[in-house]
Formats: C-alpha cells, sequence, structure tokens
C-alpha cells in the first residue's frame, strides 16, 4: 500500500509540480492538484509505465483522485 | 550544410506513389529517416524506400490501412520499435470513390471518409503518446483545395477533406501545450495518378480555374510539408496552407 502510494506520489509530484504534502489519497488532480484533462492523461501514460499495466480509457476517465489511482494499481498488479 | 531535419524520424502514411511519395523523398532530402507507409502497392513502397536510402537515410516499408484503428496502432508500434520515436507524422493516405450525390452509394461515402479522415484520426491518436512524452512532434495533414471550395461528383472525398482541416485545428488546441503542431496542406490539382485518369478535356476546364494555369507537381506540395516539418515553422499551428496554384484565395 504504501509503496504504491509513495510511487504515485513521486510522479504526481514529479509531473504535476504540487506540493509533496498536498498529495494525499484524497487529493482530486483537478481541483487540488491543478491538473488539466491533458495532464491527467499523461499521468495515466506514465503509471501505465511505471507499474507495467494498461488503464483502459474508461477506467482512465473514472479515476478523479490519488486514492482511486492507488486502488486502481492495487487491484491491477 | 546541415540538413534541416537531419537525425529526425518521420512517417508519411500513403508513401509509395503521388503526393505521398514525393513527401517522403523530400522529408529524405532533407536528411529525415522516413517510414514509408503503403495499403497495397508494396512493389511501389520498396522502390520509395531503396531511394531513401540512395540519399543516406534509414527507411522501411510498413504495409496498414490506416482507417483500420488497429492496424493505424501496429503501424506506428513498428516504427518505434524501430526508432524508439517519431518526430514528423505526414497524414497523406487517400482514396476517392466519386459520384454524383444521387448515385453514391453508402460504401462509396463509408470507404472514403473510413481512409481519409478516420485514417488521419487514427493515425493522429496512436502518435500523440509518444510525441507528447518526447514534448515535441510535428503533424501534418493532407487536405485538398476541394475541402475549402467543394466540388460536384466528389461529396464523399469534400467531405472528407474539409472534416481533416478541422481536426487539424482541434488536435492543434489538444497538443500545442505539449510542443506538438498540426498542421494541413490543401493541394490544388496535383499531377499524380488519382488526376491522370482524368479526360484532356476535363483537365483543359480545371485549368483555366487555376490562376497559374497549369497542374501542380507533386515535389511543389512536398517543398510546403518539408517547411512545415522544419524549425522554420516553429511558431504556426492549427493552419491550412493552401498550395493550389491560386485556386483558392
Amino acid at each position: 500500500m504504501s509503496d504504491v502510494f509513495e510511487r504515485v506520489k513521486r510522479i504526481v509530484v514529479d509531473r504535476l509540480g504540487a506540493d509533496e504534502a498536498e498529495v494525499t489519497l484524497e487529493a482530486s488532480f483537478k481541483d487540488d492538484l491543478g491538473a488539466d484533462s491533458l495532464d491527467v492523461v499523461e499521468l495515466v501514460m506514465e503509471l501505465e509505465d511505471e507499474f507495467d499495466l494498461e488503464i483502459s480509457d474508461e477506467d482512465a476517465e473514472k479515476i478523479t483522485t490519488v486514492g482511486e489511482v492507488v486502488n486502481y494499481i492495487q487491484s491491477h498488479t | 550544410m546541415s540538413k534541416p531535419l537531419e537525425g529526425q524520424f518521420a512517417l508519411v502514411t500513403g508513401a509509395s506513389r503521388g503526393i505521398g511519395r514525393s513527401i517522403a523523398i523530400a522529408l529524405a532530402e532533407a536528411g529525415a529517416n522516413v517510414a514509408v507507409n503503403y495499403a497495397g502497392s508494396e512493389a511501389a513502397a520498396a522502390s520509395v524506400v531503396q531511394e531513401i536510402q540512395a540519399l543516406g537515410s534509414q527507411s522501411f516499408a510498413v504495409q496498414a490501412n490506416v482507417g483500420n484503428s488497429e492496424q493505424a496502432e501496429s503501424m506506428v508500434k513498428q516504427v518505434l520499435d524501430q526508432w524508439g520515436r517519431i518526430d514528423i507524422l505526414v497524414n497523406n493516405a487517400g482514396i476517392t470513390r466519386d459520384n454524383l450525390i444521387m448515385r453514391m452509394k453508402e460504401e462509396e461515402f463509408d470507404q472514403v471518409i473510413e481512409t481519409n479522415l478516420k485514417g488521419v484520426f487514427n493515425c493522429l491518436k496512436a502518435v500523440a503518446r509518444p510525441m507528447m512524452k518526447q514534448r515535441s512532434g510535428r503533424i501534418i495533414n493532407i487536405s485538398s483545395v476541394v475541402g475549402v471550395i467543394g466540388n460536384a461528383g466528389q461529396a464523399n472525398y469534400v467531405a472528407a477533406k474539409a472534416g481533416v482541416i478541422g481536426l487539424t485545428k482541434s488536435s492543434a488546441r489538444e497538443l500545442a501545450s505539449r510542443n506538438i503542431t498540426v498542421n494541413c496542406v490543401a493541394p490544388g490539382f496535383i499531377d499524380t495518378d488519382m488526376t491522370a485518369g482524368l479526360s484532356q478535356d476535363l483537365k483543359d476546364k480545371m485549368i483555366e480555374s487555376i490562376p497559374l494555369a497549369r497542374l501542380g507537381q507533386p515535389e511543389e506540395i512536398a517543398k510546403v510539408v518539408t517547411f512545415l516539418a522544419s524549425d522554420a515553422a516553429s511558431y504556426m499551428t492549427g493552419q491550412t496552407l493552401h498550395v493550389d496554384g491560386g485556386m483558392y484565395m
């Protein structure tokens, strides 16, 4: 759990330029972390590479918070 | 003198013949390595590959019907497997199934939309990912003067080519923040296989509507595409350049 969260957090900080303290499980990419739609698409691409999995467009559209990403990765790896 | 596209990797669809062939060769002359896509003309594609290699660039042929999204994706994947990146995509592949609307079959309409419009979307979507990661890319779509001014007997082709201009503008806006530019070239009547089948009478009539009073040569389109792919066009996106001897102005 913590390992996946830490890896996701690192990517989010790196990609969105967000402050590490802001990246909580509850944080919304768009509302709290300042991501636009394209940022989210890119984030998903990078997570796919990092965790070596494929996130379908349908699933990717449902992901809005950091916690949802962490859950998704845990249940698909 | 260093070449403007030295070391870059390009993919040109429909590059075995006509305008696509000239574009592939012009990009290679400018220093780019060029993947040559073809749908059916394997031998013609092989000769383009040889010509490009003779210019000192890397090249290989890749078969795909761009209207099929899986084939378009697999084509882009083959290029990435080979070269690891794509700097330039030229969406040139196109077909015609001319008929008056009253006589045009639904399949004729669908086939042309599928290759000429959806094919552009498929390829564009497939390269968007690697180009976004690269934080750079040039996409050049080939439309047509008839997509702007219309043409009797080509409702399907005209609808597709007008669609390409809209697709160019939307994708230019979506991808601009990642330093990917998307531009369009709208050729007029060009001397290729596609126009060779027309009667001399029709050609004479066409020429009357061209201020420069002659058909264009494929190389004259290729030069403009090379410009759009080069650093000289770095601040242009979402534009359509009309290369038609003045037909549309």
